[in-house]
Protein backbone atom coordinates (compact mmCIF):
# COMPACT_ATOMS: atom_id res chain seq x y z
CA UNK A 1 0.00 0.00 0.00
CA UNK A 2 2.85 2.38 0.89
CA UNK A 3 4.19 2.17 -2.62
CA UNK A 4 0.76 2.95 -4.05
CA UNK A 5 0.35 5.96 -1.81
CA UNK A 6 3.69 7.32 -2.96
CA UNK A 7 2.62 6.86 -6.56
CA UNK A 8 -0.62 8.64 -5.86
CA UNK A 9 1.18 11.55 -4.25
CA UNK A 10 3.24 12.13 -7.35
CA UNK A 11 0.14 11.97 -9.51
CA UNK A 12 0.22 15.72 -10.12
CA UNK A 13 3.45 15.36 -12.10
CA UNK A 14 2.14 12.20 -13.69
CA UNK A 15 -1.02 14.00 -14.83
CA UNK A 16 1.02 16.79 -16.42
CA UNK A 17 3.19 14.26 -18.29
CA UNK A 18 0.03 12.46 -19.41
CA UNK A 19 -1.49 15.69 -20.75
CA UNK A 20 1.70 16.46 -22.74
CA UNK A 21 1.86 12.87 -23.98
CA UNK A 22 -1.79 12.92 -25.07
CA UNK A 23 -1.29 16.25 -26.83
CA UNK A 24 1.77 14.95 -28.69
CA UNK A 25 -0.04 11.75 -29.62
CA UNK A 26 -3.07 13.63 -30.93
CA UNK A 27 -0.83 16.00 -32.88
CA UNK A 28 1.15 13.20 -34.53
CA UNK A 29 -1.84 10.95 -35.04
CA UNK A 30 -3.45 13.94 -36.79
CA UNK A 31 -0.60 13.91 -39.31
CA UNK A 32 -0.63 10.21 -39.94
CA UNK A 33 -4.29 9.38 -39.40
CA UNK A 34 -5.91 7.97 -42.47
CA UNK A 35 -8.78 10.06 -43.64
CA UNK A 36 -12.06 8.71 -42.46
CA UNK A 37 -10.58 6.03 -40.23
CA UNK A 38 -12.72 5.62 -37.13
CA UNK A 39 -11.34 4.07 -33.97
CA UNK A 40 -14.11 1.79 -32.80
CA UNK A 41 -13.67 0.26 -29.35
CA UNK A 42 -15.36 -2.84 -27.96
CA UNK A 43 -15.93 -2.57 -24.24
CA UNK A 44 -17.75 -4.58 -21.60
CA UNK A 45 -17.44 -7.16 -18.85
CA UNK A 46 -15.46 -10.36 -19.43
CA UNK A 47 -17.30 -12.96 -21.53
CA UNK A 48 -19.85 -10.45 -22.85
CA UNK A 49 -18.82 -11.32 -26.42
CA UNK A 50 -16.55 -8.45 -27.45
CA UNK A 51 -14.12 -10.61 -29.39
CA UNK A 52 -16.98 -12.67 -30.87
CA UNK A 53 -18.55 -9.52 -32.32
CA UNK A 54 -15.19 -8.15 -33.50
CA UNK A 55 -14.57 -11.54 -35.17
CA UNK A 56 -18.02 -11.48 -36.76
CA UNK A 57 -17.33 -8.04 -38.28
CA UNK A 58 -13.86 -9.13 -39.46
CA UNK A 59 -15.26 -12.33 -40.94
CA UNK A 60 -18.08 -10.45 -42.71
CA UNK A 61 -15.79 -7.81 -44.25
CA UNK A 62 -12.28 -9.28 -44.31
CA UNK A 63 -12.84 -13.03 -44.12
CA UNK A 64 -10.57 -13.49 -41.11
CA UNK A 65 -10.74 -13.46 -37.30
CA UNK A 66 -9.38 -10.84 -34.95
CA UNK A 67 -8.81 -12.91 -31.82
CA UNK A 68 -9.54 -16.17 -30.06
CA UNK A 69 -12.65 -16.74 -27.95
CA UNK A 70 -13.11 -19.00 -24.96
CA UNK A 71 -15.60 -19.90 -22.26
CA UNK A 72 -12.93 -19.04 -19.71
CA UNK A 73 -13.16 -15.36 -18.69
CA UNK A 74 -10.35 -12.95 -19.55
CA UNK A 75 -9.38 -14.77 -22.75
CA UNK A 76 -8.51 -11.36 -24.23
CA UNK A 77 -5.84 -9.91 -21.97
CA UNK A 78 -4.21 -7.53 -24.41
CA UNK A 79 -5.64 -4.89 -26.72
CA UNK A 80 -6.19 -6.38 -30.19
CA UNK A 81 -6.36 -4.13 -33.21
CA UNK A 82 -7.51 -4.69 -36.75
CA UNK A 83 -6.92 -1.83 -39.15
CA UNK A 84 -8.36 -1.09 -42.58
CA UNK A 85 -11.75 -2.64 -41.96
CA UNK A 86 -13.98 -1.06 -44.58
CA UNK A 87 -17.74 -1.40 -44.15
CA UNK A 88 -20.11 -0.48 -46.93
CA UNK A 89 -23.80 0.36 -46.75
CA UNK A 90 -26.00 2.01 -49.38
CA UNK A 91 -22.91 2.94 -51.38
CA UNK A 92 -21.29 4.64 -48.40
CA UNK A 93 -17.90 3.32 -47.27
CA UNK A 94 -16.55 3.79 -43.77
CA UNK A 95 -13.07 2.75 -42.71
CA UNK A 96 -12.68 1.43 -39.19
CA UNK A 97 -9.85 0.55 -36.89
CA UNK A 98 -11.36 -2.09 -34.62
CA UNK A 99 -10.00 -2.12 -31.08
CA UNK A 100 -10.97 -5.15 -29.04
CA UNK A 101 -10.28 -4.53 -25.35
CA UNK A 102 -9.90 -6.93 -22.41
CA UNK A 103 -13.07 -7.22 -20.31
CA UNK A 104 -13.28 -4.82 -17.41
CA UNK A 105 -13.91 -6.30 -13.96
CA UNK A 106 -13.56 -4.97 -10.43
CA UNK A 107 -12.15 -8.19 -9.01
CA UNK A 108 -9.99 -11.09 -10.11
CA UNK A 109 -9.41 -14.28 -8.15
CA UNK A 110 -6.89 -16.67 -9.70
CA UNK A 111 -8.75 -19.60 -8.12
CA UNK A 112 -11.65 -18.94 -10.51
CA UNK A 113 -9.36 -19.91 -13.41
CA UNK A 114 -8.45 -23.16 -11.67
CA UNK A 115 -12.10 -24.19 -11.98
CA UNK A 116 -11.48 -24.26 -15.75
CA UNK A 117 -8.64 -26.73 -15.33
CA UNK A 118 -5.64 -24.39 -15.08
CA UNK A 119 -2.84 -25.25 -12.69
CA UNK A 120 -2.17 -22.85 -9.79
CA UNK A 121 0.83 -21.21 -11.45
CA UNK A 122 -0.94 -20.83 -14.80
CA UNK A 123 -4.01 -19.40 -13.06
CA UNK A 124 -1.88 -16.86 -11.17
CA UNK A 125 -0.18 -15.79 -14.40
CA UNK A 126 -3.52 -15.44 -16.15
CA UNK A 127 -4.88 -13.38 -13.24
CA UNK A 128 -1.87 -11.06 -13.38
CA UNK A 129 -2.25 -10.61 -17.13
CA UNK A 130 -5.98 -9.98 -16.68
CA UNK A 131 -5.35 -7.17 -14.17
CA UNK A 132 -2.88 -5.56 -16.59
CA UNK A 133 -5.41 -5.96 -19.40
CA UNK A 134 -8.06 -4.10 -17.40
CA UNK A 135 -5.66 -1.23 -16.72
CA UNK A 136 -4.86 -1.10 -20.43
CA UNK A 137 -8.56 -1.07 -21.37
CA UNK A 138 -9.15 1.88 -19.06
CA UNK A 139 -6.20 3.77 -20.52
CA UNK A 140 -7.54 3.33 -24.05
CA UNK A 141 -10.87 4.96 -23.17
CA UNK A 142 -9.45 8.36 -24.10
CA UNK A 143 -8.42 7.21 -27.57
CA UNK A 144 -11.72 5.99 -28.97
CA UNK A 145 -13.85 7.78 -31.55
CA UNK A 146 -16.89 5.59 -30.85
CA UNK A 147 -17.57 2.62 -28.61
CA UNK A 148 -19.69 -0.51 -28.73
CA UNK A 149 -20.64 -1.68 -25.23
CA UNK A 150 -21.27 -5.40 -25.14
CA UNK A 151 -23.70 -6.63 -22.51
CA UNK A 152 -24.54 -10.27 -21.93
CA UNK A 153 -28.34 -10.15 -22.24
CA UNK A 154 -28.74 -13.30 -20.13
CA UNK A 155 -27.34 -11.50 -17.07
CA UNK A 156 -28.43 -8.58 -14.90
CA UNK A 157 -27.50 -5.46 -16.92
CA UNK A 158 -27.33 -3.24 -13.82
CA UNK A 159 -23.70 -4.04 -13.17
CA UNK A 160 -21.50 -1.24 -11.92
CA UNK A 161 -18.91 -2.05 -14.59
CA UNK A 162 -21.42 -1.27 -17.36
CA UNK A 163 -22.56 1.89 -15.58
CA UNK A 164 -19.00 3.04 -14.95
CA UNK A 165 -17.86 2.47 -18.55
CA UNK A 166 -20.88 4.28 -19.98
CA UNK A 167 -20.49 7.13 -17.46
CA UNK A 168 -16.87 7.59 -18.50
CA UNK A 169 -17.68 7.58 -22.21
CA UNK A 170 -20.45 10.13 -21.72
CA UNK A 171 -18.07 12.34 -19.73
CA UNK A 172 -15.59 12.11 -22.63
CA UNK A 173 -18.37 12.81 -25.17
CA UNK A 174 -17.67 9.54 -27.00
CA UNK A 175 -20.78 8.15 -28.78
CA UNK A 176 -21.99 4.77 -27.54
CA UNK A 177 -23.99 1.91 -29.01
CA UNK A 178 -25.14 -0.78 -26.59
CA UNK A 179 -25.24 -4.32 -27.93
CA UNK A 180 -27.25 -6.87 -25.96
CA UNK A 181 -25.48 -10.08 -26.96
CA UNK A 182 -26.41 -13.77 -26.74
CA UNK A 183 -30.04 -13.40 -27.92
CA UNK A 184 -29.82 -17.00 -29.10
CA UNK A 185 -29.90 -18.16 -25.47
CA UNK A 186 -33.16 -18.88 -23.62
CA UNK A 187 -32.41 -16.57 -20.68
CA UNK A 188 -31.73 -13.58 -22.93
CA UNK A 189 -33.72 -10.47 -22.05
CA UNK A 190 -33.02 -7.57 -24.40
CA UNK A 191 -35.91 -5.52 -22.97
CA UNK A 192 -34.24 -5.55 -19.56
CA UNK A 193 -31.07 -4.14 -21.13
CA UNK A 194 -33.14 -1.47 -22.91
CA UNK A 195 -34.88 -0.67 -19.62
CA UNK A 196 -31.55 -0.30 -17.84
CA UNK A 197 -30.18 2.15 -20.41
CA UNK A 198 -33.21 3.97 -21.83
CA UNK A 199 -31.16 6.94 -23.08
CA UNK A 200 -29.10 4.80 -25.49
CA UNK A 201 -29.67 2.81 -28.65
CA UNK A 202 -29.71 -0.89 -27.80
CA UNK A 203 -29.43 -3.64 -30.44
CA UNK A 204 -29.97 -7.29 -29.57
CA UNK A 205 -27.75 -9.72 -31.47
CA UNK A 206 -26.07 -13.09 -31.32
CA UNK A 207 -22.45 -12.46 -32.25
CA UNK A 208 -21.89 -16.21 -32.29
CA UNK A 209 -24.66 -17.06 -34.79
CA UNK A 210 -24.91 -13.72 -36.55
CA UNK A 211 -28.59 -13.24 -35.55
CA UNK A 212 -29.84 -9.68 -36.15
CA UNK A 213 -26.40 -8.59 -37.37
CA UNK A 214 -27.92 -6.37 -40.10
CA UNK A 215 -29.68 -4.29 -37.46
CA UNK A 216 -26.33 -3.99 -35.67
CA UNK A 217 -24.64 -2.63 -38.83
CA UNK A 218 -27.49 -0.12 -39.20
CA UNK A 219 -26.90 0.97 -35.60
CA UNK A 220 -23.18 1.23 -36.27
CA UNK A 221 -23.69 3.54 -39.25
CA UNK A 222 -26.06 5.65 -37.13
CA UNK A 223 -23.40 5.76 -34.39
CA UNK A 224 -20.76 7.03 -36.80
CA UNK A 225 -22.95 10.03 -37.62
CA UNK A 226 -22.69 11.12 -33.97
CA UNK A 227 -18.88 11.48 -34.07
CA UNK B 1 -4.82 -5.83 54.31
CA UNK B 2 -7.62 -5.43 52.06
CA UNK B 3 -6.73 -6.32 48.62
CA UNK B 4 -6.94 -3.48 46.25
CA UNK B 5 -9.76 -3.88 43.91
CA UNK B 6 -8.73 -3.29 40.43
CA UNK B 7 -11.43 -2.32 38.14
CA UNK B 8 -10.85 -4.39 35.13
CA UNK B 9 -12.49 -3.07 32.03
CA UNK B 10 -12.80 -5.56 29.30
CA UNK B 11 -12.05 -3.93 26.02
CA UNK B 12 -13.43 -5.57 22.98
CA UNK B 13 -10.90 -5.74 20.24
CA UNK B 14 -11.99 -6.08 16.68
CA UNK B 15 -10.97 -9.53 15.61
CA UNK B 16 -9.74 -10.49 12.20
CA UNK B 17 -12.95 -12.29 11.44
CA UNK B 18 -15.23 -9.45 12.52
CA UNK B 19 -17.05 -7.52 9.88
CA UNK B 20 -16.82 -3.76 10.01
CA UNK B 21 -19.12 -1.45 8.14
CA UNK B 22 -17.89 2.10 7.76
CA UNK B 23 -20.56 4.71 7.16
CA UNK B 24 -19.04 7.62 5.32
CA UNK B 25 -21.03 10.84 5.12
CA UNK B 26 -20.48 12.84 1.96
CA UNK B 27 -18.88 15.62 4.03
CA UNK B 28 -15.97 13.25 4.68
CA UNK B 29 -14.94 13.34 1.02
CA UNK B 30 -16.61 16.53 -0.21
CA UNK B 31 -13.49 18.68 -0.04
CA UNK B 32 -11.07 15.99 -1.15
CA UNK B 33 -9.76 15.68 -4.67
CA UNK B 34 -9.88 12.45 -6.69
CA UNK B 35 -6.54 11.14 -5.45
CA UNK B 36 -7.35 11.83 -1.81
CA UNK B 37 -10.77 10.20 -2.16
CA UNK B 38 -9.29 7.07 -3.70
CA UNK B 39 -6.57 6.92 -1.06
CA UNK B 40 -9.13 7.16 1.71
CA UNK B 41 -11.39 4.50 0.19
CA UNK B 42 -8.53 2.12 -0.61
CA UNK B 43 -7.17 2.52 2.92
CA UNK B 44 -10.48 1.34 4.38
CA UNK B 45 -10.83 -1.45 1.80
CA UNK B 46 -7.38 -2.78 2.67
CA UNK B 47 -8.47 -2.70 6.32
CA UNK B 48 -11.20 -5.10 5.15
CA UNK B 49 -14.02 -2.69 5.83
CA UNK B 50 -17.22 -2.33 3.87
CA UNK B 51 -17.91 1.29 3.07
CA UNK B 52 -21.38 2.74 2.79
CA UNK B 53 -20.87 6.12 1.23
CA UNK B 54 -23.46 8.84 1.19
CA UNK B 55 -23.40 10.04 -2.40
CA UNK B 56 -21.63 8.87 -5.49
CA UNK B 57 -18.15 9.00 -6.94
CA UNK B 58 -17.63 10.61 -10.32
CA UNK B 59 -17.32 8.16 -13.26
CA UNK B 60 -13.65 9.06 -13.56
CA UNK B 61 -13.11 8.35 -9.86
CA UNK B 62 -14.81 4.97 -10.17
CA UNK B 63 -12.55 4.01 -13.04
CA UNK B 64 -9.45 5.20 -11.14
CA UNK B 65 -10.59 3.13 -8.16
CA UNK B 66 -10.82 0.04 -10.37
CA UNK B 67 -7.41 0.82 -11.91
CA UNK B 68 -5.87 1.27 -8.47
CA UNK B 69 -7.29 -1.97 -7.12
CA UNK B 70 -6.03 -3.85 -10.20
CA UNK B 71 -2.47 -2.68 -9.47
CA UNK B 72 -2.77 -4.09 -5.93
CA UNK B 73 -4.00 -7.57 -6.90
CA UNK B 74 -1.09 -9.95 -6.61
CA UNK B 75 0.96 -7.39 -4.69
CA UNK B 76 -1.08 -7.45 -1.48
CA UNK B 77 -1.80 -10.78 0.13
CA UNK B 78 -5.38 -12.02 -0.24
CA UNK B 79 -6.48 -8.89 -2.05
CA UNK B 80 -8.75 -9.83 -4.94
CA UNK B 81 -10.16 -6.46 -5.88
CA UNK B 82 -13.34 -4.68 -4.93
CA UNK B 83 -17.09 -4.91 -5.27
CA UNK B 84 -18.87 -1.65 -5.91
CA UNK B 85 -22.45 -0.58 -6.53
CA UNK B 86 -24.25 2.71 -6.43
CA UNK B 87 -27.92 3.48 -6.24
CA UNK B 88 -29.30 6.87 -7.06
CA UNK B 89 -32.22 8.63 -5.43
CA UNK B 90 -33.21 10.05 -8.79
CA UNK B 91 -36.80 9.33 -9.68
CA UNK B 92 -37.81 8.58 -13.27
CA UNK B 93 -41.12 10.44 -13.22
CA UNK B 94 -39.99 13.94 -12.43
CA UNK B 95 -40.70 17.11 -14.31
CA UNK B 96 -38.17 19.25 -16.14
CA UNK B 97 -37.98 21.85 -13.36
CA UNK B 98 -37.13 19.16 -10.82
CA UNK B 99 -34.46 17.75 -13.13
CA UNK B 100 -32.84 21.16 -13.62
CA UNK B 101 -32.94 21.79 -9.87
CA UNK B 102 -31.39 18.38 -9.23
CA UNK B 103 -28.62 18.99 -11.77
CA UNK B 104 -27.77 22.40 -10.31
CA UNK B 105 -27.63 20.88 -6.81
CA UNK B 106 -25.40 18.11 -8.19
CA UNK B 107 -22.94 20.66 -9.58
CA UNK B 108 -22.94 22.74 -6.39
CA UNK B 109 -22.84 20.13 -3.64
CA UNK B 110 -22.16 16.84 -5.44
CA UNK B 111 -24.51 13.90 -5.87
CA UNK B 112 -25.59 13.34 -2.29
CA UNK B 113 -28.94 11.67 -2.86
CA UNK B 114 -27.27 8.38 -3.73
CA UNK B 115 -25.66 5.55 -1.82
CA UNK B 116 -22.51 3.74 -2.86
CA UNK B 117 -21.37 0.48 -1.36
CA UNK B 118 -17.74 -0.52 -1.77
CA UNK B 119 -16.18 -3.58 -0.20
CA UNK B 120 -13.19 -5.86 -0.59
CA UNK B 121 -13.97 -8.78 -2.92
CA UNK B 122 -12.52 -11.19 -0.35
CA UNK B 123 -15.44 -10.31 1.96
CA UNK B 124 -18.18 -9.15 -0.39
CA UNK B 125 -19.02 -12.05 -2.66
CA UNK B 126 -21.43 -10.19 -4.86
CA UNK B 127 -23.47 -7.03 -5.03
CA UNK B 128 -26.58 -7.23 -7.14
CA UNK B 129 -28.41 -4.09 -8.02
CA UNK B 130 -31.39 -2.82 -9.89
CA UNK B 131 -32.59 0.77 -10.10
CA UNK B 132 -34.32 0.57 -6.72
CA UNK B 133 -32.31 -1.76 -4.52
CA UNK B 134 -28.89 -3.17 -3.77
CA UNK B 135 -28.29 -6.63 -2.31
CA UNK B 136 -25.04 -7.48 -0.67
CA UNK B 137 -23.86 -11.07 -0.44
CA UNK B 138 -21.00 -11.76 1.89
CA UNK B 139 -18.48 -14.60 1.80
CA UNK B 140 -18.97 -17.29 4.44
CA UNK B 141 -15.70 -17.93 6.21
Amino acid sequence: MKETLINLNSKGDYKMIKIIKNFARRLFSGFFKKRGEIKLGFYGSPNAGKTSLANRICQDWLGEDLGSVSRMPHETRKIQIKEDVILEKDGKKIEFKLIDTPGIATKIDFEDFMKFGLKRKEAQTRAKEATQGIIESIKWLDDMDAVIILIDSTLNPYSQVNITIIGNLVARKIPVLIVANKIDLKKSNVKKVQGAFPEYDVVGISAKNGDNIEEFYEGLFKLVKKI
Amino acid sequence: MAAKKKSVRKSKKVGKKDLTIHFMPYSEIAKKNTIERIKKIMGLILDKKIIILQGKLKPDEEVRLIENSMTLIGNIKDFQGIEIAAISGESENVNLFHKIRHNIAKILIGEQDAITIIGPASIVKEITQDPKKIELMLQRK
